[in-house]
């Protein structure tokens, strides 16, 4: 590969070395069309971004507002097409709003453990030592904890909220997210620009954020995205278990918890929460594999 | 070899007592941080400030949080667990059993998940990116993507609704014309589902970084049958990272599993830290965090024991 020169004539790093800039992301992004799994994935994504973008536009009816008259008949009808739950409130209005809720605190949840994560991470694998075994060692507790208990203690506690949630979610995830972190840095701080930086009097801060960490978000961006999904799912999960998203708004898997025992008599009031949900992590997951072909190609 | 293991074994009991410590210290200065919040849920909402003061010194919840602490694991260490307020018995009453009620439930559906995975995971990583491999890739995708309670309400709705074939709720006692074997049906078809993916993504990767070895291309270059090269050559060197995994997943299989057993009912220790917790039943929830942490690590050293056995260069 032959090194880019810029306009002064002066050579500017390969991509194979730093990373990649900006103009080989957009390059990949465009790969994105050969990966039929990504392609679908990223379909369905947008769909719901879409959906929660525009909630307050195309939701036929307020969420909360029940109708009382569909109470009787809640089953889909031309007023309301995916039929009224429980309190006749319009479950095509909830799940549109819900997808509100759900993409605002997973993504928050997986930047607050990608930012923390990647702070140990770093720290870890550029200092090693000490500070490296005792990173290690508190990431290896969390992760060695269930999490699902950990949340029912923590939510149980403090109640729970959605500042609540990213917050135990970004705790817990944030230990995976330092793992890698820590790995890449380890086999990064070897390389000869670190050591150009170093000589050049840089500051430990300056060698791990910019040196270090932009050539370690390739295998970060394919893990946020999974994560991303599987904090949908606990996300479900948590409101499923009813320590999730406070009432009435409405959450995916609550809209699931207040419903599922009328399963026998109407079973759209939990199908449709559940079927949102569900497709919203497969969006993500096929993205995962999708850019990890892609990755793995080049 | 025999003293390797030896070390190693003692090398992870250490870490497990200080995962143990530093847990059980955690829960248990958040759920008893304000000792006045323990009097006053005992006495209820209507006692005086005076009467709530009392009790807690009466208790010794005004010593300081480490005092009490330190107590705290003395009296687990002599097998006092204290007493569950949410279900008026002794902790060690419920615990054990909750807890031989979730293990049979995880060990039926690890006995599924096992084989399943393996088996789809071979046969899709033996020939990557050929027809089969795509279609067991997006399967496994798509069903370790839905959630567990989502899993639970498509297959009851067809089982249970539609069909009428299998019962809705997994009590563990036989009724309403239905068997306990019925019953567990539903359950671990959701657990084997949704892990069963992820294993098999995991033997997949595996299987395909096997097969590309140079010694693969060598048996099949000197006209061993492909059947054969597969057997004898790829599953056992493609199969020692998964043995991790399988045993990892044992730490998703406790997540799931609370879930699983609310959807149906099961009297299993998920549902039991579930309602302990929001009962806020302190001394149910401070044993159960321990003994859950506790299964999980172990399982963690087990499956660190399994790669170093299986794995002859890594025990040197």
């Amino acid at each position: 590969m032959s090194i880019p020169a810029t306009a002064e004539g002066v050579p500017v790093v390969p991509e194979s070395v730093r990373g990649g800039d900006a103009r080989a992301w957009a390059r990949r992004l465009g790969r994105i069309r050969e990966s039929k799994p990504a392609l679908i994935g990223v379909g369905i994504i947008v769909f719901w971004v879409a959906a929660a973008a525009l909630a307050p536009a195309i939701a036929p009816y307020p969420p909360n507002a029940n109708d009382m008259a569909a109470l009787a008949h809640p089953t889909p009808s031309a007023a309301h097409w995916l039929g009224t739950d429980h309190l006749g409130r319009d479950i095509l209005s909830r799940v549109l709003w819900g997808a509100r809720t759900v993409l605002t605190v997973a993504p928050l949840a997986v930047l607050g453990a990608a930012i923390l994560g990647s702070l140990l991470g770093l720290t870890a694998g550029y200092y090693r030592g000490v500070i490296d075994l005792v990173i290690v060692r508190a990431c290896d507790i969390v992760l060695s904890f269930p999490v699902i208990i950990l949340y029912m203690i923590i939510l149980a506690h403090f109640g729970s909220s959605a500042l609540n949630i990213i917050g135990v979610l970004t705790l817990t995830k944030a230990p995976i997210i330092a793992r890698i972190v820590r790995g890449l840095t380890i086999e990064l701080r070897e390389r000869e620009y670190v050591a150009a930086a170093k000589m050049r009097g840089e500051s430990p801060l300056y060698i791990m954020l910019v040196e270090i960490l932009p050539n370690a978000r390739g295998p970060l961006i394919v893990d946020m995205c999974l994560r991303t999904g599987y904090n949908v799912v606990i996300i479900g999960a948590l409101g499923f278990l009813g320590i999730g998203l406070p009432p009435p708004d409405p959450d995916w898997g609550g809209m699931v918890k207040d419903t599922y025992g009328m399963m026998s008599v109407w079973p759209h009031m939990a199908l449709f929460p559940c079927a949102a949900i569900s497709s919203l992590v497969i969006g993500f997951n096929l993205l995962a594999v999708g850019l990890r072909e892609i990755g793995l190609r080049d | 070899m025999a003293l390797t293991v030896a070390r190693f074994v003692l090398k992870h009991l250490a870490f497990l007592l200080l995962t143990l410590v530093v847990v059980s210290f955690l829960v248990f200065t958040l759920s008893e941080f304000s000792p006045g919040d323990v009097a006053r849920k005992i006495l209820g909402a209507y006692a005086t400030q005076e009467q709530v003061e009392i009790l807690t010194k009466q208790m010794g919840l005004d010593r300081p949080v480490l005092v009490r602490y330190v107590e705290f694991l003395g009296k687990i260490a002599s097998g006092d667990l204290g007493n569950s307020t949410r279900f008026k018995v002794p902790v060690k009453d419920i615990i054990w059993t909750r807890l031989a009620n979730t293990a049979f439930l995880a060990a039926l559906a690890f006995a599924c998940i096992v084989p399943l995975s393996m088996l789809l995971g071979i046969v899709a990583g033996m020939r990557e990116s050929s027809a089969l491999d795509r279609a067991i890739l997006i399967f496994s995708t798509v069903v370790a993507s839905v959630p567990e309670f989502a899993l639970g309400v498509f297959l009851a709705s067809v089982f249970v609704v539609a069909l009428g074939w299998l019962p809705g709720t997994a009590t563990l006692v036989a009724g309403g014309g239905w068997s306990v074997a019925s019953q567990l049906v539903l359950p671990v078809a959701v657990i084997v589902l949704f892990d069963a993916g992820y294993v098999v993504s995991m033997i997949r990767a595996s299987m395909i970084e096997v097969m590309q070895r140079p010694y693969i291309r060598t048996a099949v270059l000197k006209g061993m049958s492909f059947r054969r090269v597969v057997v004898r050559h790829a599953l056992r060197n493609a199969m020692i990272n998964p043995i991790t995994v399988i045993l990892l997943q044992i730490n998703y299989l406790i997540s799931g599993v609370v879930v699983v057993e609310t959807v149906f009912a099961y009297p299993g220790f998920g549902r039991m830290m579930l309602e302990a917790a929001l009962f806020k039943d302190i001394a149910l929830v401070e044993v159960g965090a321990l003994v859950a942490v506790g299964v999980a690590v172990m399982t963690q050293i087990l499956g660190d024991l399994a790669y170093m056995l299986l794995d002859p260069r890594i025990r040197a």
